[in-house]
C-alpha cells in the first residue's frame, strides 16, 4: 500500500466518475470493480469499452452512466480502440492542439471474452506496440452478458450454458486460460491480478498501473452471482474465498518481478469455494479433488516465479 | 503552367497525405496498397510528416485504432484492399454512426476465392451498404486531388462520414503517373486543421457509441442516412472550391463526347481511360454516337445526375467489375436500372461484368460491348447481365 496510503473506506477518495441507476444485475461485483477503479482515476481519464455486460448496463442511451469521456465500437477491439486514443491524443499533444496542462490515462476495460477470448490480438498487438494505457479485463468466467456462455476463461468443471454439466461431461473440460501470464510474456512494465473484494489492493494497483509509462494489465476476477449461480450477497465473500483458496491469488508482476500482494499463511480447501456456487453443484469428490492438485500445482509456479524474483 | 512530376500513383497519395498533415495513420500491409503506407511510413520516420504511425496487428484493428484517433480528435487516414477491407468489415459500419471523418485510400482488389491480387471492385461492392462515402479516381492526379478533397468534405461538420477514396490496384496504383502538385501553403489554406465537433476530452465528456435501443436505433440510423445523402451538396461544394482555387474541376459523374450520344458507355475507375481510347475510334474512326459516362461517387448515389445525363440517350451499357452472384445484373448496373426505372424515357440499360481479377478490358472489348448493347437495344433483349471477356 505504498502508492494511495488508503486503508479505511472513508480515506478513499469521494468522487464518483460512475454515476448510479445502471442497470447492472443485484450484486454484480464487476460493476463494484469498476466503481473501485474510477473513485481511483477520478476524472482525468478516457475510457475504451468493449461489448458486454458492462457496457449495455451502463451506456443504454440517453442515459449514460460515465461521467468521464467513453468510446464503445465493438466486441474485440477494446485495446485496439484505446491505443487509437492513446495515439491520437499523443499526436494532437504534440500539434498544441490538445490540453498539455495534464496527464490523461486512457482505460480499456472488457470482459473476458472480450479479452481472452475474441480480443485476444487486439490486446497482444496493443501490449506489443507498447501504447501508454491500462487494460482492465473484467473476467466473470462466461459470456454472461448472451446468457452464460463458455469461455476459455471459465474454469474447469464449471457448468454453463455451452459447457453444460450431463451423464457423459463434467461442464467446462478445460483449463482456465491464464491471460495475465500471457501479458507478461509481453515484457509490459505492469501486470496484476486483482479482486473488488480487496478493494484497496485493487485500487492501488490501478494507481500504479496509471502512474506507470507504458502499458499495463490488470486481470480482476469478477463474481457474477447471476452466471455463478449463487445469491448477490455472497459476490463479496465467493471473491475473498477465491484468493483464501489460491483459486485467484493476486499478485502484481513489475518491470518482470512477481510480488504477491496479498498473503495468507494458511489456506483453506478449494471445495470452501467450489460448493456456494451452483456452477459447480454436480462436482463429486474425485473432481473436486482434481482441481483441488490442480489448484495448488498453478500456485506452486507463482510461488517459484516469486522466489526468484526475490533472489 | 504548374510543373508535372512524375511519380507513382501511391506516392503520390502520399504526399496528399502529407501535405493533408494527418494527425494519425494507422494501418496493416496488403498488396496493393502497401506502397502508399510504406512511403507515409517513411516520411513520418524521416520527420517530414508529423504524426503518429501505428502500424498494427491487423486490418481490423487498424480501423479500430483509426475509430479511437478521430474519436480523439485527430485527422486520421488509412489504405487497404481486398481482404484487409473484409476483415475491416465490421467496424466500417460503426465509423459512419459515430460520424468520425477517416480518409481511407482503397487499392480495389478482387475478394478471394482464389486469391487473387489483382484488380477488380468486388472489394468495394462487398462494402456497399456500410454508409461510407465512395469516391473513384482514374488516374494519379485525380487520385491526389480527391484525397486532399476528402479531408476537407469529410470533416465538414455537415458531413463528419468517413470515405473512401478508390484507386484500381496496380493499374492505377503502382503505375507512374505525371502529377500537379500544389504547395503546402495551397493546401494549408485549402484545407485548415481539422475542428472536430465532439472528441473525447475529460474536460467536456462525451459518451460515444452507446446501446441503440428499439425506441431510437431507427432514428439513428433515419439521421445517418439523410447526413450521407446531403453529403452530396458539400461534395459539389468542395469540388467547385478546389476548382476555382486550382483550375481543376471534378463533376459526381464525369462525361466524355456525350454530346448528341444514342449510346453511353458507363464505367467506374482506370477502365475509363481504355474506354475513352475506344469512344475516340468509335466517334471518329466510325461515326458513331456514342459517349462515356464516368461514375466518381458511388456512395452517396448521383441519382438527379444520372438522370439528367441519360435524357435522350437509346442504350446506355453499364461495365461493372464486380458480380453479384444470382443477382439480377452487376452492382452498378442494378442501382442504375433502380434509379432510372422510374423515369419516363429511360435508356435501355444492358448490364456487363468485365475485368474480373485483372483480366484485361480492352479498346476493341468496349467497341465490342457498345455494339452488342445496341443490337440487344434493337432486339428488346431481356437479360440480366453478361459477362465479357471470358472463356465459356
Amino acid at each position: 500500500m505504498d502508492a494511495l496510503n488508503v486503508y479505511a473506506a472513508k480515506l478513499a477518495p469521494q468522487q464518483e466518475s460512475l454515476a448510479p441507476g445502471h442497470r447492472a444485475c443485484q450484486g454484480c461485483a464487476e460493476l463494484l470493480a469498476v466503481r473501485l477503479v474510477a473513485k481511483t482515476l477520478g476524472r482525468d481519464y478516457i475510457i475504451a469499452n468493449a461489448t458486454g455486460c458492462l457496457e449495455i448496463v451502463t451506456s443504454s442511451f440517453p442515459h449514460s452512466a460515465w461521467q468521464v469521456p467513453w468510446i464503445h465500437v465493438a466486441f474485440e477491439n477494446a485495446a485496439a480502440v484505446a491505443s487509437g486514443v492513446e495515439a491520437g491524443i499523443k499526436s494532437l499533444k504534440k500539434k498544441g492542439r490538445y490540453p498539455v496542462d495534464r496527464k490523461i490515462t486512457i482505460v480499456a476495460q472488457a470482459g473476458d471474452g472480450g479479452t481472452v477470448d475474441i480480443g485476444l490480438q487486439a490486446l497482444s498487438g496493443a501490449l506489443e506496440r507498447g501504447h501508454d494505457f491500462i487494460y482492465i479485463c473484467y473476467d466473470n468466467e462466461a459470456y454472461m452478458n448472451t446468457g452464460i456462455q463458455r469461455s476459455s476463461s471459465t474454469p474447469y468443471g464449471a457448468a454453463t450454458t455451452t459447457s453444460p454439466a450431463g451423464k457423459e461431461s463434467i461442464g467446462q473440460v478445460t483449463m482456465k486460460k491464464n491471460v495475465a501470464e500471457i501479458a507478461v510474456a509481453h515484457d509490459i512494465p505492469y501486470v496484476a491480478t486483482a479482486s473488488p473484494s480487496y478493494p484497496f489492493d485493487l485500487m492501488e494497483k490501478v494507481r500504479k498501473a496509471a502512474d506507470m509509462e507504458g502499458p499495463a494489465y490488470i486481470h480482476v476476477l469478477a463474481p457474477c452471482p447471476t452466471g455463478w449461480r449463487m445469491a448477490p450477497n455472497l459476490a463479496v465473500s465467493i471473491g475473498r474465498l477465491a484468493v483464501e483458496t489460491k483459486v485467484f491469488p493476486l499478485y502484481e508482476v513489475v518491470n518482470g518481478e512477481y510480488r504477491m500482494t496479498v498473503q495468507y499463511k494458511h489456506h483453506r480447501p478449494v471445495k470452501d469455494y467450489l460448493k456456494p456456487q451452483g456452477r459447480f453443484r454436480h462436482l463429486q469428490e474425485k473432481e473436486i479433488e482434481f482441481i483441488q492438485q490442480y489448484v495448488d500445482a498453478s500456485y506452486e509456479k507463482l510461488l517459484k516465479k516469486i522466489a526468484m524474483s526475490e533472489g | 503552367m504548374a510543373k508535372k512530376t512524375g511519380i507513382e500513383v501511391s506516392l503520390g497519395i502520399s504526399e496528399a497525405v502529407k501535405l493533408a498533415d494527418v494527425d494519425a495513420i494507422a494501418a496493416y500491409p496488403i498488396t496493393p496498397q502497401t506502397h502508399i503506407v510504406e512511403h507515409l511510413s517513411e516520411l513520418v520516420a524521416d520527420g517530414e510528416l508529423n504524426a503518429e504511425f501505428i502500424p498494427v496487428e491487423s486490418e481490423h484493428s487498424a480501423m479500430s485504432v483509426c475509430a479511437g484517433t478521430a474519436a480523439a480528435g485527430a485527422r486520421t487516414y488509412t489504405a487497404t484492399s481486398s481482404q484487409g477491407l473484409a476483415l475491416m468489415n465490421e467496424i466500417l459500419f460503426i465509423i459512419p454512426a459515430l460520424r468520425l471523418p477517416i480518409v481511407m485510400t482503397l487499392a480495389n482488389r478482387a475478394l478471394s476465392g482464389p486469391i487473387s491480387i489483382w484488380n477488380d471492385h468486388s472489394d468495394l461492392m462487398s462494402v456497399r451498404d456500410t454508409g461510407w462515402i465512395a469516391i473513384f479516381a482514374e488516374n494519379g492526379q485525380e487520385a491526389f486531388d480527391l484525397t486532399l478533397q476528402s479531408f476537407k468534405i469529410a470533416e465538414d461538420h455537415r458531413v463528419l462520414l468517413p470515405i473512401s477514396v478508390n484507386i484500381d490496384g496496380f493499374t492505377l496504383s503502382h503505375v507512374i503517373e505525371p502529377h500537379e502538385f500544389l504547395s503546402q501553403e495551397e493546401v494549408n489554406e485549402f484545407l485548415p486543421p481539422y475542428q472536430p465537433l465532439v472528441q473525447l476530452n475529460p474536460d467536456k465528456p462525451v459518451s460515444m457509441g452507446m446501446v441503440g435501443i428499439p425506441e431510437i436505433f431507427f432514428e439513428a440510423k433515419k439521421a445517418q442516412d439523410v447526413a450521407l445523402i446531403e453529403s452530396k451538396a458539400v461534395i459539389k461544394e468542395v469540388f467547385k472550391d478546389f476548382g476555382d482555387r486550382f483550375g481543376r474541376y471534378y463533376n459526381v459523374i464525369e462525361s466524355y463526347r456525350t454530346e448528341d450520344a444514342e449510346t453511353l458507355l458507363l464505367t467506374m475507375g482506370s477502365i475509363s481511360e481504355t474506354a475513352m481510347e475506344a469512344i475516340d475510334v468509335m466517334r471518329d474512326e466510325q461515326g458513331r454516337r456514342v459517349g462515356l459516362l464516368r461514375l466518381r461517387l458511388w456512395r452517396p448515389f448521383p441519382v438527379d445526375e444520372l438522370r439528367e445525363m441519360v435524357k435522350g440517350v437509346k442504350t446506355l451499357a453499364v461495365i461493372d467489375r464486380a458480380v453479384s452472384f444470382g443477382g439480377t445484373g452487376g452492382p452498378v448496373a442494378g442501382e442504375i436500372r433502380s434509379a432510372l426505372y422510374s423515369t419516363a424515357d429511360r435508356p435501355y440499360v444492358a448490364s456487363f461484368i468485365a475485368g474480373l481479377g485483372g483480366r484485361d478490358v480492352t479498346v476493341k472489348d468496349f467497341m465490342d460491348m457498345a455494339a452488342l448493347a445496341e443490337k440487344m437495344e434493337a432486339e428488346g433483349e431481356i437479360h440480366e447481365y453478361k459477362m465479357i471477356g471470358v472463356r465459356e
